[in-house]
């Protein structure tokens, strides 16, 4: 008998925003599925697979921030199911 | 009152800051600071900014650095009043105001949430001009002013 083969990870469904000059080259949002246990930065080069433009203006010599669930986070994030994962540039207000 | 309001319409200092210490017999100082829309370029007429926020997670954000503004500070309230949409020249974008016993917490509150909020409060500034638009770039100086508090957050470097 052979071993029997690993079941992949079952897939979690993440929510994707983009603010301001990442929104107008994106759209305001996404869907993405990926693996359960993956992080924000593995996330991001899975949208960075996804266009030209996407790679473009997600590259990482950019100046890019990212927010999980509404608070500032860094690319090692472990994004839970359902979580809602936001892309933008450094902000400016005040 | 609600500490933090993000609105399209201006607002008014005077009754702001009358409310924010209305009731309080122990506050006897108040600090603030209005933000307002300059020209980012020459100084030219005819320009206006909008303002895009991320709903939901400006206003986590503000109250997360009002927390800490309390934790940090002997102060006895906070108001932050913040605008989007689109502003002319010369408009009042932001409000800080702080109160407590005595003026020096009072100041350095204030300056500490402006500091805060200048990088990490999820606000973007587009500038129109006759000649067309940007997106108005972050500055390394508010990175270096949130430092002085012992706060390493880089908002306008490349760090993800």
């Amino acid at each position: 008998m052979s071993a029997p083969t690993p079941a992949p990870a079952p897939a979690i469904t993440v929510q994707v925003r983009f603010f301001a000059a990442l929104r107008e080259a994106l759209g305001p949002q996404q869907t993405m599925q990926l693996p359960a246990g993956s992080t924000l930065g593995e996330l991001r080069n899975m949208l960075l697979d996804q266009s030209s433009r996407h790679a473009e203006v997600l590259a990482r010599d950019r100046a890019v921030r990212c927010a999980m669930n509404h608070v500032m986070a860094d690319e090692a994030t472990v994004l839970p199911a359902g979580a809602e994962v936001a892309f933008f540039p450094p902000v400016t207000g005040g | 009152m609600a500490r933090v309001s993000i609105q399209t319409e201006d607002f008014d200092l005077t009754a702001e800051v009358a409310a924010l210490r209305a009731g309080d017999g122990g506050v006897g100082a108040v600090a603030s600071f209005v933000g307002t829309v300059r020209d980012q370029r020459d100084g030219s007429t005819g320009s206006a900014t909008e303002l895009e926020h991320y709903p939901g997670m400006t206003e986590n954000a503000i109250e997360a650095m009002i927390d800490r503004a309390h934790a940090r500070f002997r102060i006895r309230a906070v108001r932050v009043v913040h605008r989007i949409g689109v502003l002319a020249l010369g408009d009042q974008i932001v409000l800080v105001a702080v109160a407590s016993a005595h003026r020096g917490q009072a100041f350095e509150a204030c300056e500490f949430l402006m500091d805060y909020l200048k990088t990490q409060a999820p606000f973007w500034k587009k500038e129109s001009t006759p000649a067309g638009s940007h997106w108005v770039d972050a500055r390394e100086a508010d990175d270096t002013a949130l430092r002085r508090w012992g706060v390493d957050a880089p908002n306008a470097g490349r760090a993800a």
